[in-house]
């Protein structure tokens, strides 16, 4: 088993990706925590947890939730809506959650508004510029997903976490595989019930990213 | 992708930047008359560019992207240069090849479009700059229009390498003197309209883009006729004023100058048979169906 663990950053300007280090997906029921493989169940308390100690946690849909494609995605923008709303309610005093778009994988440039997006192709601006501590990728093509995880991991203290809908990502420090609604409205059942249980981060050194 | 795949989850509706919200609103994806006289009145499928101030090629740009006929279903493959800045803030389906193998890529991808969605129309607009198209990519061209492979390219041509400092291309014309070509070009510019019709393609324009009523015409001729018989060619003359000494204001006159009769981009075109034929059913359909709008509109009237 590989000695290596998926952590917050920012680790260096080119991290390794996670699988040449050895570590590998979950299986089906399964999620992995830091690179190590752990029950679902685990995976939603401690997703839950870094959610509820973050000070901005954040949720960032791609295109696959973002665009009404087919039924499925639109339910699933509804899910996501609903953790959103959920993570508001749960969250305490100085805590800030976000819900920030990335609508396409265009390499936007001359520059993109970090206020209103997040790029894949520099995902750390938007992650500098709005403090965040602690993400959630749904609905990012994985390709997309994991280079993002990496720039992430390379270049912010940021909490990465994956509800992916494929086979999951080695490259976030907490993923899910095969996404569906009801996952989703699990995690927002566990937010639920850790609130008040958790205590934030709000003045400690890890707060906000670095840059 | 067909426009009804184009809207957004009503869920997540109120948090999608402006532009996209803007581009499902308002962009005229599947309206079948559309051209450039919508620029200003609805939503225009370019965002924002980083090209030079006055640059003649966002003029091009905003043409084209206002004049396809089907924007939603068309794939467009770019090259390396001032246009692959620009094909970031485009919302059309596009591209990017490494340098000059873009016919080549758009040949594969057109062929691959045919297989994948048999029974929808898919066009392919190739848009590269005359190094890409001429020079480095001459050969991936020129194979293309000789397989008769049924897409556009558009060529725009600022006769020189624009954006790493102005290298001599072969579609300079003869005698100029660039930043870094200072000895002058020896010999004359690259006849590739002659070449294209020689090698096949069955609609060649040469032509400048001062005048948008024009690049819509022969945009939509292009890409109907590529798309029922085979490779068309447009070559559009997009001068790059910062390396012919001029100034963001001078681009129009520039191509203004340079299309006069005796000129290098005097009005060219060359239609074949087939293609004339074509041009004949569609300009006929299209008189059948302004008519009968005529009608309908006075009965209700």
């Amino acid at each position: 088993m590989s000695q290596y663990r998926v952590l917050p950053g920012p680790e260096h300007f080119l991290p390794p990706a996670a699988a040449s280090m050895g570590i590998q997906l979950p299986n089906p029921g399964e999620a992995h925590i830091n690179g190590v493989i752990v029950s679902e169940d685990k995976a939603y308390e401690e997703a839950a947890k870094q959610f509820l100690m973050a000070k901005v946690p954040t949720i960032f849909p791609g295109p696959l939730v973002l665009w009404a494609w087919n039924e499925k995605a639109a339910k699933k923008a509804t899910a996501v809506r609903h953790l959103y709303n959920t993570l508001k309610e749960c969250v305490q005093p100085g805590q800030t959650p976000m819900l920030i778009p990335m609508p396409d994988y265009r390499p936007k440039y001359p520059k993109i508004n970090p206020e209103v997006e997040i790029n894949p192709n520099h995902p750390n601006l938007t992650i500098w510029h709005n403090k965040i501590d602690c993400c959630m990728f749904i609905g990012v093509h994985c390709h997309q997903a994991n280079l993002s995880l990496k720039i992430i991991r390379g270049g912010t203290s940021c909490y990465t976490i994956a509800m992916c809908a494929q086979a999951g990502h080695e490259d976030a420090m907490l993923s899910f595989r095969d996404a569906s609604v009801e996952k989703i409205m699990k995690l927002a059942e566990w937010v639920k019930k850790l609130k008040g249980t958790v205590q934030p981060r709000l003045t400690s050194a890890k707060s906000g990213a670095s840059n | 992708m067909s426009k009804e795949k184009i809207k957004i989850s009503e869920a997540l509706y109120d948090i999608m930047p402006s532009d996209y919200q803007d581009l499902v609103k308002s962009a005229t994806y599947g309206k079948e008359d559309r051209g450039w006289k919508d620029i200003g009145s609805s939503k225009e499928l370019i965002e924002q560019h980083s090209l030079c101030a006055g640059c003649p090629e966002s003029m091009a740009f905003r043409y084209i992207l206002a004049s396809l006929p089907n924007p939603e279903d068309t794939v467009m493959v770019g090259s390396t240069g001032c246009t692959s800045l620009v094909f970031p803030m485009v919302a059309v389906h596009n591209i990017h090849s490494l340098f000059g193998n873009q016919n080549a890529i758009a040949s594969g991808l057109k062929r691959a479009l045919s297989v994948r969605f048999p029974g929808r129309t898919k066009d392919v607009v190739v848009l590269a700059g005359d190094g890409a198209t001429v020079d480095i990519g001459l050969d991936m061209t020129l194979q293309a229009w000789f397989r008769q492979e049924k897409f556009t390219t558009i060529c725009f041509d600022n006769e020189l390498y624009a954006n790493t400092g102005g290298q001599e291309s072969g579609l300079m014309q003869k005698g100029f003197v660039a930043k870094m070509a200072p000895v002058g070009k020896l010999f004359d510019k690259v006849r590739l309209p002659e070449i294209a019709r020689e090698s096949g393609c069955h609609y060649v324009v040469n032509c400048t883009v001062s005048k948008p009523s024009l690049i819509e015409k022969v945009i939509r001729n292009a890409v109907h006729i590529a798309r029922e018989i085979g490779p068309t060619y447009l070559q559009l003359y997009t001068p790059c004023i910062l390396e012919i000494g001029k100034n963001s204001m001078e681009g129009l006159q520039e191509m203004r100058d340079s299309e006069k009769p005796t000129e290098r981009f005097a009005y060219k075109e060359y239609v074949s048979e087939p293609a004339k034929q074509l041009l004949a059913e569609l300009a006929a359909k299209d008189k059948e169906k302004k008519a009968a709008a005529k009608q309908l509109a006075s009965q209700e009237a």
